[in-house]
């Protein structure tokens, strides 16, 4: 990554149960990192273990596993929600364990924002309401704290139900509200804990893209959590596979499929339309002279597809400078897309 | 025990072996020169009360905080609780006088009758419909109508105030208790012991610092109605969805934001169960205050018990079961408007966004107004009231002189059959024997802690002088818990495998559950005359809903796969319910008789109304004497029969829960 990473941990241990004496031990010198063993004789389990996190400003980086993987407990650790057994956490190169309450709490304010799975509206209070009360907490006055939350609500589409109240909308609607809320106070990096996975597919689809529309217009640094994979490629700009408390690989969409880390990734990726996540970078002949206009490295196999089988030769392609770096033709295009259907 | 287990041949044993004691102990004992254990001798009795008593007066005369003394301190509370109430009573009931006693003159009247019941109509209304407007509506038009409005004004006063205050102190002492474990601990032991001491026992302390009067009253019922709102704002602020939670503190919240802008906001369903709560007990308690000078409805019924008035106090009962059960429904139905959230009135005006405070405001004014002129607006004319008391006075004697006979035998049948045995049995027991067999208990359900725990009760209980009074308190709740469950129980079942039944038994039991318990005694009263079996019928029928309600419960709850299979297998109707409900349904039947022996202690003291010699009529007794000492003790030693009790069933229950796989024996 080129740019300066936003938010980032080194070493991060989350366990639960076992002595505090135990934890001592364990993250004492001698012994650390422990090992599977060694957690499971001191009745500890570990819900997050050794965790390095590189996040850049202004990415989307998705954190996917199984259900009961350490997701909710990362995402959890990196907002400052629960306290670390062991290790660090950096924003803007500031330690987050060292601040004092007063100073999470500005941070949370201001640079922070957050969107749950169930939503978590407060029942009592209107859309509008709702939507400003990150802002009243802040003691900001009535009238702008308002004028802002129309503002966010109308960002979302959902103007003219601001004075709803939560049961009244559907589960994408109140989604949306939860949304808006945490945009009301303009955060510079937000986590979204599985924030599609209660709504059925179709608005889970219709959500995703009102997702990417809206990072389109914010650029905002973004932790996703999702337990769907196809969600996660469609969103991410780089992922990070968990098991069992363990972040096995951290890579872009393409990458995983084409160097999947072990097994339990490649079953991930077995299902993924490839031709969707891999580039023409990785499948063309590199070096090799073709035809045409240029076609674009970076562009996904399923753009150019067409394009490539009709034209019946290879065709050149080109970096982001327009110097030509290969060629792909017909039967390298038609490989990826038989794979798809395997 | 390897060589017998003692289910099957010891405690039997140990029963005839009690019972053997118990008739003829007396003789043999004084016999072998041990009369000591059959009456526990005076000379070994540790004078706790006399401790107590004096360090009360030490507490009331002497003791001092350095910049005021404790009796200042006491007078600051009584006059903090004072204003309010003197304005609620001076708004509902009296008026706003100036002067005292005769040379008092009425500046300005109370609200007028019409007034308060247009305002009840109209909260009816708003919290929920027409339908339980009328109903709040008739229930106030019948206090006027019948004569026991101003009484009725005063009790309202009373529980105006009292509410408040209880519901805010639950609050604060739940937050508080849910933000810090360790006063959560603290508080637990504390809030049980409040609800097992009977009321009155507290009663009497309160009475030494805050002197006769409705101050006392209040500061007793805010005691005895907060707790609960204590435990279920604990519990309802530990509900709350987490990722709620989560959300208050990633929004930035401050503590107290998260308290009270995110958690108590979100608990507020839970929340007003618990307000609920806190008036029904506030209006059963502001009953029992009027011994100690609430005045109100409970004095009346109180005077004409004792006067053996009967129709008046079938009057003033029923008034107090109509204005429990108006204020229970406008309650619930607040409890449930929370809960549903309706938008905010719409309108451009204040008078257009609230047509109904505008509509009470004129009628009170205009009621005002007309009153100066016209009395009957203001104050519901005595000549229009009509009585019921002469009907009551008539049908009671009616059924005495017809049926006295019949009344009698079934007193006597109960009182020679059952009663009197039992009570022969308890007070024959000597006492060492008892406390060891209470600690035997203890052993065989929950191990040393439950044994010694038990010794120390029982211990107490003797040590203290009170043996003979609490055996017959045990007698005369046993007796009335077993009656209440042998009524009670079959009443549940049937609830439960009887829809239609179920649905009436339902509102039986809900209409009993918001009667006071003063209430239950004055039928009995009237037929039956005071002594034991007044009170144990009195006690039976206070006691019943539990028995009822848990049984209904555990047979419904049992799993419907469970009695699938008992289909499949071919069981008729009967063995469905002898082999499979009710079985399984025995943990849950016997956390009732647990309720229902918490009932029937507490209904104890008010039973020593009618002549019982038990621990109530101790506490009674103290309460008319003020004496601090006595009362305390007497009503520690309910408590600890009732804590015994509760352990030793709550512990069979759980064991009875394991052996059918309920529970895991290490959970
Ligand atoms: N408060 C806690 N106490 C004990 N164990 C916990 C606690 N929170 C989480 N765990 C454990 O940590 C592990 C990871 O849980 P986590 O909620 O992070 O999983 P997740 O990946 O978010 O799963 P899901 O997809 O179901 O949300 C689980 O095994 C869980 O049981
Ligand atoms: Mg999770």
């Amino acid at each position: 990554m080129t740019n300066p990473a936003k938010l980032s941990c080194k070493a991060l241990w989350k366990v639960y149960g076992g002595s505090d004496q135990a934890k001592g031990h364990i993250f004492g010198a001698e012994i650390f990192p422990p090992g599977e063993e060694v957690l499971q004789g001191f009745g500890m389990i570990g819900a997050v273990k050794h965790a390095f996190l590189e996040i850049a400003e202004g990415e989307i980086f998705v954190i996917m596993g199984l259900s009961g993987s350490g997701k909710s407990t990362l995402v959890r650790l990196l907002a400052g929600l629960i306290k670390p057994s062991f290790g660090e956490i950096y924003l803007d190169g500031k330690d987050l364990l060292k601040m004092s309450e007063r100073e999470l709490i500005e941070l949370r304010r201001h640079k922070m924002g957050m969107v749950f799975q169930h939503f978590a509206l407060l029942p009592h209070l209107t859309v509008l309401q709702n939507v400003a009360f990150p802002l009243t907490i802040q003691g900001q006055a009535k009238a702008a704290a308002q004028t802002r939350a129309l503002e966010v609500i109308e960002l979302v589409g959902l103007k003219g139900r601001e004075s709803y109240f939560p049961r009244e909308l559907s589960g994408g609607q109140q989604q949306r509200v939860g949304i808006a809320r945490s945009l009301a106070v303009k955060p510079e990096i937000w986590f979204l804990d599985e924030p599609f996975s209660a709504l059925d597919p179709l608005i889970r689809r219709e959500m995703q893209d009102e997702f990417l529309r809206l990072q389109g217009m914010l650029k905002k640094t973004i932790v996703f959590i999702t337990h769907d994979f196809d969600e996660a490629i469609r969103l991410a700009d780089r992922i990070a596979i968990m098991k069992d408390g363990r972040i096995i690989q951290v890579a872009t969409p393409e990458e995983l499929v084409l160097n999947p880390a072990d097994d339990y990734v490649q079953e991930f990726t077995r299902h993924v339309p490839r031709d969707k996540v891999l580039s023409v970078g990785a499948v063309m002949e590199k070096g090799a002279a073709g035809e045409g206009s240029g076609i674009p490295v970076k562009a996904k196999i399923a753009e150019v597809a067409a394009d490539v089988i009709a034209a019946g030769k290879p065709l050149k392609v080109i970096d982001d400078t327009g110097q030509p770096v290969g060629a792909i033709d017909a039967q390298r295009v038609i490989d990826v897309l038989v794979r798809n259907e395997a | 025990m390897a060589w017998a287990s003692p289910r099957t041949v010891v405690w039997p044993g140990l029963f005839v072996l009690t019972w053997l004691l118990a008739t003829f102990g007396r003789g043999w004992l004084e016999a072998a020169g041990l009369g000591w254990a059959m009456q526990y001798p005076d000379a070994w009795v540790i004078p706790l009360k006399d401790s107590i008593s004096a360090a009360m007066k030490w507490l009331v005369e002497e003791a001092s905080f350095g910049l005021f003394t404790f009796t200042e301190f006491t007078r600051g509370i009584s006059w903090l609780i004072e204003q309010p109430y003197n304005l609620a009573r001076a708004l509902l009931a009296e008026g706003f006088v100036q002067g005292h006693g005769r040379r008092a003159v009425q500046i300005v009247p109370p609200v007028s009758w019409i007034a308060v019941t247009a305002g009840v109509v109209a909260l009816g209304h708003y919290a929920r419909d027409w339908l339980l407007a009328t109903i709040v509506g008739a229930a106030f038009l019948y206090l006027a109508v019948f004569g026991q409005w101003e009484s009725a004004m005063v009790t309202l006063a009373s529980v105006l105030i009292a509410v408040p205050i209880g519901v805010a102190g639950g609050l604060l002492l739940g937050i508080t208790a849910y933000r810090h474990r360790s006063f959560e601990r603290l508080l637990k032991p504390v809030l049980d012991l409040m609800q097992t001491i009977p009321i009155f026992a507290y009663l009497v302390p309160i009475l030494f610092m805050f002197g006769f009067g409705p101050v006392s009253a209040l500061v007793a019922t805010v005691i005895y109605a907060m707790p609960p709102m204590v435990r279920i704002t604990t519990m309802a602020l530990h509900a709350v969805d987490p990722e709620i939670r989560d959300f208050g503190v990633m929004s930035g919240c401050t503590r107290r934001q998260m308290t009270w802008r995110v958690l108590v906001p979100s608990a507020r369903a839970s929340l007003m169960v618990g307000v609920n709560q806190v008036i029904m007990l506030s209006l059963n308690m502001v009953i029992i205050a009027s011994m100690i000078g609430a005045g109100g409805l409970g004095f009346d019924v109180l005077s004409a018990l004792r006067r053996l008035n009967i129709g008046g106090g079938f009057e003033a009962g029923i008034a107090i079961v109509i204005l429990a059960v108006a204020i229970d429904r406008l309650s619930q139905a607040f409890a449930a408007r929370a809960t549903t959230f309706t938008p905010p009135p719409k309108g451009d005006t204040w008078i257009k966004r609230h047509p109904r405070s505008v509509i009470v405001l004129a009628i009170l004014l205009a009621s005002y107004a007309v009153g100066l002129f016209l009395p009957a607006v203001q104050t519901y004319p005595d000549t229009a009231t009509l009585t019921t008391g002469r009907f009551w006075d008539n049908g009671v004697k009616y059924l005495n002189i017809n049926f006295y006979d019949q009344f009698e035998a079934v007193k006597l049948f109960f009182l020679q059959g059952f009663l009197l045995p039992v009570k022969r049995f308890f007070l024959g027991i000597p006492w060492p024997w008892a406390i060891a067999m209470v600690t035997a208990i203890g052993w065989t359900f929950g191990g040393w802690k439950l044994a010694l725990m038990n010794l120390l009760m029982a211990g107490f209980i003797a040590a203290t002088g009170m043996w003979e009074k609490a055996m017959i308190t045990v007698y005369l709740c046993g007796t009335s818990v077993v009656i209440a469950s042998i009524i009670g129980i079959p009443l549940g079942i049937l609830a439960a495998v009887n829809e239609r039944a179920g649905r009436i038994i339902g509102v039986l039991i809900d209409t009993l559950q918001t009667l006071p318990s003063f209430v239950y005694l004055i039928p009995v009263v009237m037929l039956f005359r005071i002594g034991d079996f007044t009170a144990m019928l009195a006690i039976v029928l206070y006691a019943l809903v539990p028995a009822v309600r848990y049984a209904a419960h555990g047979v419904r709850s049992v799993s419907p796969e469970l009695i699938e299979a008992g289909v499949i297998s071919g069981c008729t109707r009967r063995q469905l319910l002898t082999r499979i409900r009710l079985p399984l349904a025995l943990p849950e039947i016997l956390l009732g008789l647990n309720q229902t022996i918490m009932l029937a202690l507490s209904m104890l003291v008010i039973t020593a109304l009618v002549g019982t010699r038990d621990l109530g009529q101790e506490v009674y007794i103290a309460l008319t004497k003020a004496d601090t000492g006595r009362g305390l003790v007497a009503g520690f030693a309910i408590a600890f029969i009732a804590i015994i009790a509760d352990r030793v069933i709550t512990a069979s229950a759980r064991s009875a829960r394991i052996r059918y796989g309920l529970e895991s024996a290490n959970g």
